[in-house]
């Protein structure tokens, strides 16, 4: 008897580690716009929760509205971000390159509250119920006492391919190159001849790109889409991009699956109340004994 | 009034407009000209302005970024209204019942600033602001899984649910967990809150311009520089921070003696109050004590001013936050600015004059 019910307690954490896995990938892949964004502009862009709002809703228009398909809707999403990226990126944060820092939060946090609103206006402040836009049939496994969802596997995959495709793109093209070089030292890489403010446009664009992913994933898991639906995430996202070292692609990858499996599991042992307080302590934990992160560079001070 | 320092022309300045806007607000309510939604904004307004001077104390003055200053709110909050609720019935003079409240908000959420701060301040910039954003979330997931009631046999406190207080039938809960606090004495009033803007004001003026101010401020500038003059970092950094929070936890207490209910809601105690906090500040000038003052009033009474285009009006505020910190920093915006300011203009005349 006791063997069974030991057998049943080692397949229920089993599932919750895979919904928390799952969970983790999704904060991965937002994790990565706030890191490679920092990494280069040295901002912390606090609309990119409300982005993922936005591409939440582009696919949920596309699906509903205009009737097509999953994988085109997704697109869709991803084109929507990409061009919301480059415009707030031109038109709020390109004129304070040179202003303080403090200033450039001030304007991400407007922008922030300007996309949320809007879609408020637009799409009113009730819930709208998400169709997954993932339609692979769940898997068992060990005689059904492990269930894997369609959308965990196809948002581990994702996350998987999109981290390889970056690492990739950043060791091997130009701009990727160019990317590493800015975030390194801005100075120095325009005097060797990068276009720094292009490099910075192209990251925000690639982040955006990947909020519009992220949107579609998270709404497939979370089936329930509002103006707000962004901004937990994203805070989460930003936590997991600072567990792991922010500025770090790797980093963003441990951080974001480790604080999905650590809420996870504590919302399904401690106390679901206590789960995001859990989720920060543990975020408190890492920085003090490593303050730049699991895989964050030690900076070394100058006087 | 020649002899007068600037600095000490400016502090009564900042003095004299808090004097001169609560002798204003007195006449228009005395004689009935303030509608019932202002005259319900006069005390949050007396809130945030004292939450912006505090916040402007650890960003402005100690030079660190906190995100989290929501959270000694809600601890000074909780904290005073717990104490009301607890001597409610005993007989206590209300005012002095309050002021007792004011200060335990003040002195609890100072202790939460030092628990907090001795490991926080160790950090630097984003990591430190990204921490104290996390301390104000599980302040507020504390506070809302806290259950506290009260019978013969004295106070039982519990994190689960109200019934494991294991109450006396005589027994009556005072924390609700999620449901917060009901009931709050309403003592706070717009008077009480002009006096208490006043006594953080002198405060944060006074440590600003004390030798305790002016080692923050060395730190603040140069760390190395300070710490190889003899500064104790940690010491002066841990005190701004302390004193801030304590400031913090006293707009809390107003705060909860405002409201009938009192609950840790993202809305009120989340890191959106942090943030709006924060906006308050960074638009009154960082460092800048009036700015925040005039700041976080103007900014309490816009979104009731645009209340007029109901919808919109959010949408408003954050065209005008982002039109604002362009028009701040833009080098564009500023050329255009330079070129065509009034004060050029001026002095452009000016000049010509000369020259004839």
């Amino acid at each position: 008897m006791t063997r069974i019910a030991g057998r049943e307690k080692v397949m229920s954490f089993l599932n919750y580690l895979i919904s928390g896995l799952s969970l983790g990938s999704v904060y991965a892949i937002i994790a990565l716009g706030y890191t490679m964004v920092y990494g280069i502009a040295k901002m912390l862009n606090f609309a990119h929760g409300d982005v993922i709002m936005v591409g939440g809703f582009a696919v949920y228009m596309s699906m509903n509205a205009l009737g097509l398909n999953p994988i085109l809707a997704v697109i869709v999403s991803i084109i929507v971000c990409t061009v919301l990226g480059i415009v707030i990126e031109k038109v709020a944060y390109k004129p304070l390159r040179k202003a303080t820092p403090l200033a450039v939060l001030i304007t991400a946090i407007g922008v922030s509250y300007f996309l949320q609103n809007l879609a408020l206006l637009i799409f009113g402040s009730d819930a709208k119920l998400f169709t997954s836009v993932v339609n692979i049939k769940a898997i068992s496994l060990a005689n059904g006492q492990i269930t894997i969802t369609g959308e965990t596997i196809v948002t581990i995959v994702v996350c998987i391919i999109i981290m390889v495709v970056l690492s990739l793109f950043i060791k091997k093209t130009k701009a990727g190159q160019a990317m590493l070089a800015v975030s390194e030292d801005k100075e120095a890489a325009e005097l060797m001849g990068i276009n720094v403010n292009k490099t910075i446009s192209l990251t925000f664009a690639i982040g955006s790109g990947l909020a519009g992913i992220a949107g579609a994933l998270l709404c497939s898991a979370y089936p329930t889409l509002t103006p707000y639906t962004g901004s937990m995430p994203g805070i989460k996202a930003f936590v997991a991009a600072v567990f792991g070292g922010i500025g770090s692609i790797p980093g963003a990858l441990i951080g974001g699956l480790l604080l999905g499996v650590i809420e996870n599991l504590s919302k399904a042992y401690i106390s679901s109340q206590m789960a995001d307080a859990i989720v920060f302590s543990v975020l408190i934990i890492v920085l003090l004994v490593k303050p730049t992160g699991l895989l964050g560079k030690k900076i070394s001070e100058k006087v | 009034m020649k002899n007068m320092s600037k600095q000490l022309k400016s502090n009564l300045i900042t003095y004299g407009i808090v004097i001169v806007f609560y002798l204003l607000m007195m006449i228009l309510k005395g004689t009935g000209n303030l509608s019932s939604l202002y005259r319900g904004l006069l005390v949050p307004i007396c809130v945030y302005t004292i939450m912006a001077v505090s916040l402007n104390l650890t960003v402005g003055i100690l030079g660190e970024l906190s995100l989290g200053h929501a959270g000694f709110m809600c601890v000074g909050a909780f904290t005073s209204a717990l104490f009301s609720m607890l001597l409610r019935d005993s007989g206590m003079n209300s005012i002095v019942r309050f002021i007792i409240a004011i200060l335990l908000g003040a002195l609890v959420a100072a202790l939460a600033g030092v628990i907090i701060g001795i490991p926080v301040l160790r950090l630097k910039g984003d990591y430190l602001a990204i921490v104290t954003l996390a301390f104000g979330e599980i302040i507020k997931n504390v506070v809302n899984v806290l259950y506290v009631g009260r019978d013969s046999n004295g106070v039982h406190v519990s994190f689960k649910d109200a019934a494991s207080l294991n109450l006396l039938p005589d027994g009556e809960v005072i924390v609700k967990g999620p449901q917060g606090i009901t009931g709050t004495p309403n003592d706070s009033t717009f008077t009480i809150g002009i006096i208490m803007l006043i006594i953080v004001l002198f405060v944060v003026i006074n440590f600003v311009n004390s030798r305790s101010g002016r080692a923050v401020m060395a730190i603040r500038d140069n760390r190395i520089a300070a710490e190889s003059v003899g500064i104790n970092i940690s010491k002066f950094k841990l005190m701004a921070f302390a004193i801030s929070a304590s400031m913090a936890g006293a707009a809390g207490a107003l705060y909860a003696h405002n409201l009938a209910t009192l609950n840790a809601l993202p809305k009120n105690f989340g890191y959106n109050m942090s943030i709006m906090i924060l906006v308050y500040v960074v638009l009154g000038g960082i460092g800048n004590i009036r700015g925040s003052v005039i700041a976080a009033t103007i900014l309490t009474v816009l979104p009731e001013l645009l209340r007029g285009f109901s919808d919109y009006r959010m949408l408003i505020y954050s065209v005008v936050l982002i039109a604002l910190m362009l028009f701040n920093w833009s080098p564009k915006i500023l050329d255009f600015r330079s070129k065509y300011s009034v004060k050029n203009w001026i002095s452009k005349k000016r000049d010509n004059k000369e020259e004839v």
